[in-house]
């Protein structure tokens, strides 16, 4: 049984038919003038040997103009599965994607290079001693391999957390470009068992990655059925360029056919047009480039259309992830990849606030709601992300699945049909004919159905604000949970087979 | 009449005019000549480069600054503003060059090895050319070879260096070590910026100034002049 996810019944959308055909139609023109830019030559030659016009560029760094015929694009759309299955340690925790059904998965990340440590000391009042307080203090450091421990493990017993993408980025001294992927593939699949997505630091562990991934499933086809693992490559650099080095891995995990979304994030403003037309037929034209390279290398490789548009600040030039232009494009982006049936990958909840409370909340509800309206399949939703992205904190972690509870109801389908209705007549009929009119004894058989949505789980006692305090003590007694950790024996292959990951990551040898 | 031209010289820069076809901030001053054009102007009417410099462009870019501090400017207009001035820098440097004019200085700036993000690197490259600097951008994903190769060969004052990745800022360290070996250091001021960076990482490697944004750029290499 795969997660449920929010189905969104009728999704949000923005666009018109008619202005969905003019972004489609606008792509496909600049695909073929002026095309895009590969600093990748392997890329230029497969989308050459296909019947892509390719032309070197001369500067000193080796880049190909390259222009893509629209039957090329569509052939490669026709070619992308509908449906991709996200595979998780625990079956239950699978993912099932379909580009046609708005069915929104929840999920975390991405890398911070900041963990913010959470304490709640107590303040004595001065004139009263009696009186005492406790104050969050947030301290930030930079974050370890434990951390992303504790982050995958707090994760797995997050509700609304359909899958992982890991949350901070590992800085220990012993962690090298060399031994960074199979470390954080190892502490995420370790600490959580569902499904984890990734980047990778280094193309030369992308091997090292994958058969970790296969030991933990049982095999290079159990791995096929059951893809616990995906990827995640911004091979785009927009506008309309592919990176050499993110596009050889793009290429490489295509090769190996496992799920893979493709990133591109315009920044309307610096690297995209301001206005909305512009970033649309933009993006748009970067994915389906991206999607058509993935389908060229391997026919049938599972794509996610993974736009992450974003309009930038007018006083820095950095992102602007909570204007609302920002939720805009990622709502048309979602319509977008419904349109071509393509599961989309989309970003909400990035919040520009330092520490966690309620301006950190607000932030993050206004775009984490409207765009999980537009029923995105696969919603990066930065659980426990502040400061633009670059601080992680576990305790805002907890008050995201809180809120998400709240979306999930709010999004539920109307229970409105025939046999509801005529219940609804018979209860007022007969309510309405008692002395006290009211309706209370009808309320207990729905109490405990689930039917009514629950009392948020924060509320202070009387005046104070304990929101903070009650959100760290549920943080604490998530930690406080078991994981279930791969086994004994699979671990100890894992460790003699691939080289570099930490031995104090072996649970087993920490317990002996 | 060059007091005129000097302080419409001036006006432009405020609206961040470049040539004749900008509109500028409003457009007051549509159709009519831009920086570039007034520049050429004021230079045939053998007009001292260095009144249009500190009169026209630089007390413009005064202007600039106030405004962008009481946010009444945004980056964007404070570029478009860089940029004007950046272009009639070009246009006087032949002239400044044969009267022996003292530039503010050569600056170089990459992206180290590795790395490709460049909207950073780019705004501090233009803002610094806008201040009056001789700017080389060598671009992203630079190998050190090439940005040790360029100090030794045009021995530009200043370098700039730009990381966003944890992993890449390494390369900075990398750059610094190689200037050293190649016994150049002393000949050049390392500053460093990008998301991955900090002050305390400036100060282990040995770089002489770490910068949150590009108008910190502006005020370290401004106060390094100050002190000769
Ligand atoms: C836009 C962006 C991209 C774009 C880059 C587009 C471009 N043309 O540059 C794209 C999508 C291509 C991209 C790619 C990647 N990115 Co990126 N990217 C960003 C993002 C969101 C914004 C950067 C930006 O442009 N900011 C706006 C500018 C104006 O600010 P700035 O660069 O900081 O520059 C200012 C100052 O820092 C300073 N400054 C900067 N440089 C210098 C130099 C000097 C000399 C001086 C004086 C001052 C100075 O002045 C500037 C102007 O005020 C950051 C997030 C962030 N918080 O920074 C991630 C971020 C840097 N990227 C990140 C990652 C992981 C990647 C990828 C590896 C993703 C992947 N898995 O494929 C690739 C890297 C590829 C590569 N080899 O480099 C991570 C890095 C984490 C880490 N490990 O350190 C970040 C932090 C995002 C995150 N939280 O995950 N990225």
């Amino acid at each position: 049984m795969p997660r449920a996810g929010i189905l969104v019944d009728r999704p949000y959308e923005r666009l018109t038919k008619e202005q969905v055909e003019l972004i489609h139609q606008a792509s496909m023109e600049i695909l073929t003038a002026p095309g895009l830019i590969s600093f990748n030559e392997e890329a230029a030659n497969i989308l050459h040997s296909h019947g892509a016009a390719v032309e070197s560029i001369p500067g000193d760094r080796r880049s190909w103009q390259v222009k893509i015929p629209e039957q090329l694009i569509l052939n490669a759309l026709d070619n992308a599965p509908r449906t991709v299955k996200l595979g998780a340690r625990n079956p239950d925790n699978t993912l099932i994607m379909q580009g046609d059904e708005p069915r929104v998965y929840l999920i975390t990340g991405s890398e911070t290079n900041i963990w913010l440590d959470v304490e709640f000391p107590t303040y004595v009042h001065k004139s009263d001693a009696s009186r005492e307080i406790r104050v969050p203090e947030f301290k930030p450091r930079r974050g370890t391999v434990e951390d992303l421990c504790q982050s995958a493990h707090v994760c797995e017993h997050l509700e609304m957390v359909d899958g992982y993408i890991r949350t901070v980025n590992i800085q220990d001294r012993e962690i090298t470009e060399e031994n960074k992927d199979v470390n954080k593939f190892f502490a995420s699949l370790n600490n959580n068992t569902k499904h984890f997505m990734s980047g990778l630091t280094s193309l030369k562990q992308l091997d090292n990655v994958v058969r970790m991934a296969e030991l933990i499933v049982g095999g290079k086809k159990a791995l096929e059925e059951n893809p616990i693992i995906s990827f995640i490559t911004c091979l785009v650099k927009s506008p309309l360029q592919f990176v050499d080095d993110t596009t050889a891995t793009f290429i490489e995990v295509c090769r190996r056919g496992l799920p893979v979304a493709v990133s591109s994030s315009p920044q309307a403003g610096t690297t995209a047009p301001i206005k909305e037309a512009g970033i649309m037929a933009q993006i748009n034209a970067e994915l389906l480039a991206g999607i058509t390279l993935g389908q060229l290398v391997k026919p049938g490789t599972p794509v996610l259309y993974g736009s992450v548009p974003v309009r930038a600040r007018m006083d820095t030039l950095g992102d602007s992830y909570g204007s609302v232009e920002t939720s805009q494009y990622n709502i048309d982006c979602a319509q977008m990849a419904r349109f071509y049936g393509i599961p989309n990958y989309s970003t909400s909840g990035v919040s520009d606030t330092k520490i966690p409370g309620q301006q950190s909340s607000i932030e993050r509800l206004f775009s984490d709601i409207v765009v999980a309206m537009s029923g995105p399949q696969y919603l990066h939703c930065a659980f426990g992300l502040l400061d633009c992205n670059s601080v992680f904190c576990l305790l805002q972690a907890v008050l995201d699945d809180a809120h998400f509870k709240m979306i999930k109801f709010f999004l539920r389908q109307p229970r409105i049909d025939q046999p509801e209705m005529e219940a609804a007549l018979k209860q007022i009929r007969a309510v309405v004919t008692t002395p006290q009119k009211l309706y209370i004894s009808y309320i207990r058989p729905v109490l405990r159905s689930g039917e009514i949505s629950g009392i948020y789980p924060f509320e202070g006692s009387g005046e104070t604000d304990d929101v903070l305090e009650l959100a760290y003590e549920q943080m604490k007694d998530l930690l406080a949970r078991p994981v279930e950790h791969i086994d004994r024996e699979t671990t100890a292959r894992i460790f003699e087979e691939i080289p570099g990951i930490l031995p104090r990551l072996n649970v087993y040898e920490r317990e002996s | 009449m060059s007091k005129d031209i000097i302080a419409t010289i001036k006006e432009n820069v405020i609206q961040g005019r470049k040539t004749q076809e900008d509109v500028g901030i409003d457009d007051s001053l549509a159709g009519t000549p831009g920086v570039v054009e007034l520049v050429q102007q004021a230079l045939d009417k053998n007009t001292s480069p260095q009144v249009i410099i500190t009169e026209g462009l630089t007390a413009g870019m005064e202007v600039v600054g106030e405004k962008f501090s009481t946010k009444e400017y945004f980056i964007p207009d404070m570029l478009a503003s860089a940029e004007a001035v950046g272009a009639a820098m070009d246009i006087m440097k032949p002239v400044l060059e044969s009267a022996n004019v003292e530039t503010k200085g050569k600056f170089a700036i990459a992206t180290v090895k590795g790395d490709i993000h460049d909207i950073g690197k780019n705004i501090v490259a233009i803002l610094l050319k806008g201040a009056g600097y001789d700017v080389h951008d060598l671009g992203t994903d630079v190998p050190t070879e090439k940005v040790v190769g360029f100090v030794r060969e045009e021995r530009p004052g200043y370098l700039g260096l730009s990381a966003l990745l944890t992993t890449t800022m390494i390369e900075m360290g990398v750059v610094i070590k190689a200037l050293e070996e190649s016994k150049l250091r002393s000949s050049v001021k390392v500053l460093i910026g990008g998301a991955a960076v900090s002050d305390e990482f400036a100060q282990e490697i040995g770089a002489d100034a770490y910068c949150a944004d590009a108008f910190a750029a502006v005020k370290v290499l401004d106060s390094y002049r100050q002190m000769g």
